[in-house]
């Protein structure tokens, strides 16, 4: 065997052996080469590429939120502030022991069994070394018994974000609106990179219609990042640029002044300065307070909002949408005269009758006002001599004349979700009701009755319109505009529509006239409500059925359910000489108009003009 | 007698590293490369000292061990082989049976010390086949051939039962690069090839579901970006960040803001490419390059068939872990967790790699005394 082994080729195996080796080399030495080109490729030719994602790897774009503008009123009182909210919250790597910890806050204030399911479920969702909020909206009180014990607390710390506060709460709910959580329609209209930081955005009223003022522009911050998404250091910054202030032409001391004296009455009082189109007072009753909306309402409070037989949620000044009534009697009546068919005066029996037609169109004055011109008609409110001043004016030339006060159709209002109401016409039967008009439709129209809805908005607009001759405005809620980088506020020049110009400008007079005598004259239906008063004003009242009566049934108020009662009613301008205010009160189910919405009305007057109760 | 003459006539010669059994220029090319990598280390470990003074201790340990490997003969190393590797396979059915480990065995534990015994079987394979090889003349016969196939397969079986493909692997491409050393004709060597090529899709159902999971996420490593894709997704953009000259020292971004993983071990070479770039991965690759061409030519210089078999499966095997290591790194290869020799941050490998180089250097340094 041993010798065997020596016979063995030697250099033979040796030649064999290096033969191999060098095969091996080779092999190794083309390896190395694809190695190295492999890492050509990578290194030389992809480079561009991997430093992109090696960039992208690890700057992180932080969006900075802006802050929202903020909401003044006429005289500067802040209707919608950003106030600082409190939270407690943990940083899960910094604590020992949750448990204790948890157990030891509840000591400091209380922490309830959803705070801590809540706490659990974002430990489980979020990176252990983020902030994970455990209470919120601390009371200061609270805030300021964990600040004495701090130091007990390692990882624990109180946050302060801004929130959207108002602190007039339901009395400016339906003007201002309010903002809530951005869900996701308004997610699809939105612009995303600006709301990348922004959690809330306007919900209603000039919350809305103002958002892409208030909102302001987001910034950035440019963070370097780890793989675990922590942040190590700031880079880069672009502060956001804060949203803009408005300025409303609302008074907010009379608005909660409106709001208090409409009191328990559903309904809604809107003011307007007639010589621009500011809306002084907005109210609708009742409101409900808007500061829940904003960190989000629970289900059970909004389903009581929701579904209480009072609507609160429903913003009546511009979608409330009532027959009118005898408020229309000026405007028909000044129709009338542009026409040159109202200056004769006629017999009021309490009836009226349709040629060929037995049926009896009552006046609301049983035993009628006997001879009656038109002036009488507007101060004792005589249907009679309306239902025949329509008859003769036919219903298309009253619905010309009623729009050019913007009946039937949007004031132009700047929040959104305004109601048109209604004034019909023969074209508007025959397009929507596919009917032909008939003649005693004619009739009801001309005291604000059948088909004819209004906005309170609308009654106001049209009033003020009424009262400074036929000068009309869009009635606006926002005066100015002032972000950051203005020295000055900028106003928002006032938008005229169109005049109404009558044939003869003196009719304007005598229409006013009448209705200041609804007030100052004897026999006026309002005329208690302008006793002691020391301007002299005008107005029209008006009482709309919600339920209509057979034909010479008698109107039980104490009979009627209260929610079938007739709707209350009063325009009213003042002072009369120069008109400063126009205003549209309307009291659902508040019965007759000279009895609740004329003495409402007056209280608005005084404290706007003599700055009474406010 | 004669040898006394020889040892007294040659005592006079014997330089200091001729007498502690050390092959000079194979030494400044190991001593370069682990210092090179103690510099990646440096930065791969957030700068971490305790890290380098552990890696330190591991490298004087190994490198003492080396030295002390060196020291004996091929002879007596080749005389105790057979045993060495019957010890290997008995500690490997022992893991087996009360290992311990996370996930997978590999660990025993002897009460004072803890190794894995698949690092007894990565020396010993390649030696016990030369060991067997040796005895009758090369080329091997068939018969001998398929012996060899059996003591490469069993262990190579028993590791991937643990299971660490990893090692498994490079286990049997030690023992597969003895018998292509050794001077198998190439017809058998290509028709093994074929073989295992047609194999390939059988070996798809033994595979365990996260060794199928790293294939397929070899085949396409953006679809999985958070699990194993990420790995080599990262790694690609550390190395084509890196660019031509690297972004620096401790520059990395990739690594240091830890969007890499396994940086410290597997993953050190992506670390090293996008601090150093191409260039950098050029001077790594030249000492590499170099440590296996002088390890190529120890084992030609070698007077014994054993020591020749030993000392280039040594070789060849070092480069195919630096292969393995670097393929997975660049996406070339599916992952397969093995270290970067000399550099990745790591123990038992690390010893068991100065073993090896011990083996070769007592090779070199113990020819004299053979060739008489």
């Amino acid at each position: 065997m041993l010798r065997k082994l020596h016979i063995k080729d030697h250099t033979g195996e040796i030649r064999l052996f290096r033969q191999r080796a060098i095969v091996a080399i080779i092999i190794i030495v083309l390896i190395m080469i694809g190695i190295v080109g492999r890492l050509i490729y990578l290194q030389i030719f992809s480079h561009q590429h991997y430093s992109t994602l090696s960039q992208k790897n690890r700057l992180k774009i932080v969006p900075l939120p802006p802050t929202r503008g903020l909401i003044y009123d006429r005289n500067g009182l802040l209707l919608a502030k950003n106030i600082p909210s409190f939270s407690l919250e943990l940083i899960p790597e910094q604590v020992k022991d949750i448990d204790d910890t948890l157990a030891r806050l509840n000591k400091l204030m209380p922490i309830s069994d959803s705070d801590r399911k809540h706490f659990r479920r974002l430990v489980k969702q979020k990176r252990r070394f983020q902030s994970i909020p455990l209470r919120y909206r601390l009371t200061e009180e609270e805030v300021a018994r964990f600040s004495v014990n701090r130091h007990l607390f390692k990882g624990v710390s109180i946050q302060a974000r801004l929130i959207r506060y108002y602190p007039f709460g339901e009395a400016g709910v339906h003007t201002i609106g309010y903002v809530g959580r951005i869900d996701t329609r308004e997610l699809q209209r939105i612009d995303t990179a600006n709301y990348s930081a922004t959690t809330h955005i306007g919900k209603l009223g000039v919350e809305r219609s103002y958002e892409n003022e208030l909102h302001g522009q987001v910034g950035y911050q440019q963070e370097e990042v780890n793989a675990q998404d922590r942040t190590l250091r700031i880079m880069d910054k672009t502060p956001p640029i804060a949203g803009k202030n408005l300025r409303l032409n609302i008074d907010i001391k009379l608005q909660t002044f409106v709001d208090k004296t409409l009191g328990e009455y559903r309904g809604s009082i809107v003011a307007i300065d007639p010589n621009n189109g500011e809306i002084l007072a907005f109210v609708s009753k009742p409101g409900y307070d808007p500061n829940p909306f904003v960190t989000g309402i629970d289900s059970k409070s909004y389903a009581a909002l929701r579904d209480s037989p009072d609507k609160p949620l429903f913003n009546r000044a511009i979608l409330g949408q009532y027959p009118p009534g005898s408020t229309v009697k000026p405007f028909i009546g000044l129709a009338g005269l542009d026409a040159g068919i109202a200056s004769n005066s006629l017999f009021c029996p309490g009836w009226f009758e349709l040629e060929g037609d037995d049926r009896r169109y009552r006046d609301w004055k049983k035993r009628g006002h006997g001879e009656t011109n038109l002036d009488k008609a507007i101060v004792e409110s005589c249907d009679v001599y309306f239902y025949e001043l329509a008859q003769r004016l036919r219903i298309d030339k009253m619905h010309r004349f009623m729009s050019l006060f913007g009946f039937g159709k949007k004031t132009g209002i700047d929040i959104l979700g305004e109601l048109p109401g209604l004034f019909p016409s023969r074209e508007w039967k025959r397009r929507k009701r596919h009917q032909a008009w008939f003649p005693g439709e004619t009739l009801i129209t001309g005291i604000g009755q059948g088909f004819t809805l209004t906005t309170p908005l609308q009654l106001a607009s049209a009033t003020a319109t009424l009262s400074v001759d036929g000068l009309h405005f869009r009635p606006a809620l926002v005066h100015s505009i002032q972000g950051t980088n203005d020295p000055e506020p900028i106003l928002l020049p006032a938008t005229r529509y169109k005049s109404v110009l009558l044939k003869n400008p003196q009719n304007w007079q005598r229409i006013k006239r009448a209705m200041m005598n609804v007030l100052h004259g004897s026999r006026g239906t309002a005329r208690s409500s302008a006793q002691g008063a020391s301007y002299t004003m005008a107005g029209k009242t008006g009482t709309a059925q919600v339920f209509g009566i057979a034909q010479d049934a008698k109107y039980n108020a104490e009979e009627l359910d209260k929610r079938l009662h007739d709707h209350s009613l009063f325009i009213g301008f003042a002072p009369f000489e120069k008109p400063t205010i126009a205003i549209a009160v309307i009291a659902e189910n508040g019965g007759s108009g000279g009895h609740v919405a004329a003495p409402l009305a007056r209280k608005v007057l005084d404290a706007y003009l003599l700055g009474k109760g406010l | 007698m004669i040898t006394d003459n020889y040892t007294a006539a040659n005592r006079r010669n014997y330089s200091l590293s001729e007498s502690l059994h050390i092959d000079v220029p194979l030494m400044i090319g190991l001593l370069l490369t682990a210092a090179l990598g103690l510099v990646i280390l440096y930065s791969a470990g957030n700068q971490n000292e305790a890290i380098i003074y552990r890696q330190l201790t591991r490298l004087a340990v190994a490198f003492g061990i080396m030295v002390v490997i060196a020291q004996i003969s091929p002879q007596q190393l080749r005389f105790w082989t057979p045993w060495l590797f019957a010890i290997g396979i008995i500690l490997l059915i022992a893991v087996l049976t009360f290992g311990e480990g996370k996930g997978a065995t590999r660990w025993l534990d002897l009460g004072f010390v803890r190794f894995q015994p698949s690092e007894i079987i990565k020396i010993t394979l390649p030696m016990v086949l030369a060991w067997y090889l040796t005895d009758a003349p090369l080329p091997p016969k068939p018969s001998k051939v398929f012996v060899c196939i059996i003591l490469i397969i069993v262990p190579t079986l028993l590791i991937a039962k643990q299971p660490d493909l990893g090692t498994s692997l490079v286990i049997a491409s030690s023992g597969i690069f003895v018998m292509l050393l050794s001077g198998i004709r190439w017809r058998y060597i290509f028709t093994a090839m074929l073989a295992a090529v047609a194999a390939a899709p059988a070996l798809w159902y033994v595979m365990h579901d996260y060794q199928r999971q790293r294939v397929l996420t070899f085949l396409n490593p953006e679809q999985d970006l958070l699990g194993s894709g990420w790995h080599i997704v990262q790694s690609k953009i550390a190395l084509g960040s890196g660019g031509l000259y690297g972004k620096g020292w401790l520059n990395g971004t990739q690594s240091h803001l830890e969007f890499l993983p396994e940086r410290s071990t597997d993953f050190i070479f992506a670390v090293y490419g996008e601090e150093f770039g191409l260039m950098g991965i050029l001077v790594l690759l030249s000492l590499y390059l170099f440590i296996i061409a002088r390890s190529l030519y120890i084992s030609a210089q070698a007077q014994s068939t054993f020591s020749r078999l030993v000392g280039g499966s040594i070789a060849i095997t070092f480069f195919f872990n630096i292969f393995v290591n670097i393929g997975m790194v660049t996406g070339l290869l599916p992952v397969v967790g093995l270290p970067l020799p000399l550099v990745s941050y790591g123990g038992t490998s690390m010893v068991t790699l100065m073993i090896a180089f011990g083996i070769l250097m007592s090779v070199h340094t113990h020819r004299k005394l053979l060739s008489q």
